[in-house]
């Protein structure tokens, strides 16, 4: 398998306060990646940092052979790595075909072939009979579908997800669940999920990485680091079922 | 045309068609009087959809248009006045240098994360310089005013803008087509959905690849060009030009009205917005001066208490509102 995503020894301070400190994992074409880890461990900060919000103190970012630490959030779009918001935040006085045709026209300039892949994307994502409603007035599970396909719109290679099952109730989370594995079983694109929903991580990572107070504690397979016992005190606790 | 087409169900594009064929026959039968209030409003129709393009699509809040017009009315009449250059040459130099007022505003504020209103501040300082500016630049007339001498010889002279009555009605209402026209390919355009989408959250645009300083500054680019050709207009149909008169910034609010109270970020929303307030603006006069009123200001009074009502009554403009109930846009049920 090939190195997607390769992250180095990336750290951010604030101040005097570390958030990320040097971590390292690589991604492979084709997985899906969690991380998880307790509030305020640093996962959105590093997650901004692959986005290009954030620009790290140390340590390297590369996405398919190139440095991409430092771009901006537009340029590291235009590379292939889309992403949603931890707060969702879709265009709100804008229909959803209208959202998520913004996302299509980066790499179409015809506007006939852009809106044929808005349609396309929303129907995969059951949002089809809604798309000539305008974004605001639709519910949290449909706007977190409608993040998505505004990212997917854009052809990622690698869908950064901060956390997109939160807030969802169990049944919209196995819709999520089942919406992620299928996009990246057939479209072969790459998952990056930053999760709290552990229900949701064992279901789709393939590997995980657990950060706590901004350092890397565990990772491996999910199955291995849920049994990992620096892991269990620091985040899922002696009771945790999953 | 398509474009514009597009924008229309079947009634709205009979409405459309009959209102342009009436609009371009009314010098047959309209008083000189009211020619000349629909050339002020296809002025307005002009450079409302200049602001329109900037604020209405992509968000950005300029309260200095008046610096464009001053610009594109000065440069353009200099040239003519001192060296004899028409203005279909003098537009060029004229939009060139609103356009390079307008990048270096875009510059500063887009640059440096100057928003909202701040961002409006920034706009209304450059035309306050300006203003000041031009009372000192005594090329230009100074404090005192740029005139364009009436030349009986030259009456008649259309390619040097220097026609009657009916030449500039023609010309503003060319003018003011060519504004909807544009309005209505940029918004259908990749460009157009970009701005929207910077309007509505930069942050989320960015996030899509969409890079939100280029393309606020291509609106500032397109919005300042556009209006400084409005500037050439009112230069030669007004033939006289005063600092104060040309860059106040009542100037600038006065152009911004029409597409507010129309409807912003929409095609024909600065057009309903100029053909109700140009009209509302000459039936105070008449009002006030039948009723006896003289006190300063009464006018913008009534003017003001007139546009609180309708946007009190069709908070997001009358075009949206009026295309609704006369169904004259969008697939009737």
């Amino acid at each position: 398998m090939t190195a997607l995503l390769v992250v180095e020894g990336v750290g951010k301070r604030f101040r005097g306060l570390t958030a990320v400190d040097r971590v390292s994992f690589t991604l492979a074409a084709g997985e899906i990646f969690a991380v998880i880890g307790p509030n305020g461990a640093g996962k959105t900060t590093l997650f901004n940092m692959i986005a290009g919000v954030l620009k790290p103190n140390d340590g390297a970012i590369s996405f398919c052979g190139e440095r991409i630490d430092g771009l901006t959030p537009d340029a590291v779009c235009r590379r292939g790595i889309g992403r949603t918001f931890q707060i969702v935040r879709p265009f709100p006085g804008l229909s959803v075909e209208d959202n998520v045709l913004i996302g299509a026209l980066l790499h179409r300039k015809d506007m006939a072939a852009a809106r044929r892949c808005a349609r396309d994307v929303l129907g995969r994502l059951d949002l089809y009979d809604k798309r000539g409603v305008q974004a605001a007035s639709l519910t949290l599970p449909d706007r977190k579908r409608l993040e998505l396909a505004r990212a997917l719109a854009t052809d990622p290679k690698l869908l950064l997800l901060d956390e997109v099952m939160a807030g969802l109730r169990p049944t919209e989370t196995d819709r999520m669940v089942e919406i992620l594995k299928t996009l990246n079983r057939e479209t072969g694109v790459s998952i990056l999920l930053i999760e709290h929903v552990m229900r949701a991580v064992m279901a789709l990572a393939g590997h995980m990485l657990v950060l706590h107070h901004g350092a890397p504690i565990a990772s491996g397979k999910p199955e291995e680091v849920v049994r990992d016992p620096a892991v269990i005190t620091s985040y899922l606790g002696q009771e945790t079922v999953i | 045309m398509k474009a514009l087409w597009g924008e229309m169900n079947g009634r709205g594009r009979v409405v459309l068609a009959v209102a342009v064929l009436l609009l371009l026959l009314a010098p047959t039968v309209a008083t000189r009087y009211l020619v000349s209030v629909l050339t002020l409003i296809f002025y307005f129709v002009y450079v409302g959809q200049a602001w329109n393009l900037m604020m209405g699509y992509a968000g950005q809040l300029s309260l200095g248009h008046a610096l464009y017009v001053g610009v594109g009315g000065y440069v353009s009449a200099a040239l003519w006045v001192h060296f004899g250059i028409g203005p279909w040459l003098g537009v060029f130099p004229a939009v060139l240098l609103a356009a390079s007022f307008g990048a270096a505003i875009g510059w500063l504020g887009f640059r440096f994360g100057i928003e909202g209103v701040y961002f409006a501040l920034l706009t209304i300082a450059f035309a306050e310089f300006t203003r000041i500016g031009f009372d000192h630049i005594d090329v230009v007339g100074g404090a005192g005013g740029l005139f364009i001498p009436y030349e009986e010889a030259r009456l008649g002279e259309w390619w040097n803008l220097r026609g009657g009555q009916l030449f500039f009605y023609y010309l503003a209402f060319g003018l003011a087509a060519i504004a909807v026209l544009v309005t209505a390919l940029l918004a259908r355009s990749r460009l157009g959905y970009q701005w929207r989408a910077v309007r509505e959250d930069e942050a989320a645009a960015r996030a899509l690849g969409i890079d939100a300083f280029r393309a606020k500054m291509k609106a500032i680019l397109i919005s300042s060009a556009m209006t400084a050709v409005g500037g050439v207009f009112y230069a030669f149909y007004y033939n006289s030009l005063f600092p104060a008169q040309m860059f106040e910034m009542s100037r600038s609010i006065e152009l911004i009205l029409g597409p507010i109270v129309g409807g912003l970020g929409t095609v024909f929303g600065p057009v309903i917005g100029a053909f109700l307030l140009t009209p509302l603006g000459e039936i105070l006069i008449g009002v006030t001066e039948a009723l006896g009123i003289n006190a300063p200001g009464a006018k913008a009074v009534f003017f003001g208490l007139t546009l609180m009502v309708i946007i009190y009554l069709v908070p997001t403009g009358v075009w949206p509102w009026l295309s609704k109930t006369l169904g004259l846009t969008g697939r009737r049920s």
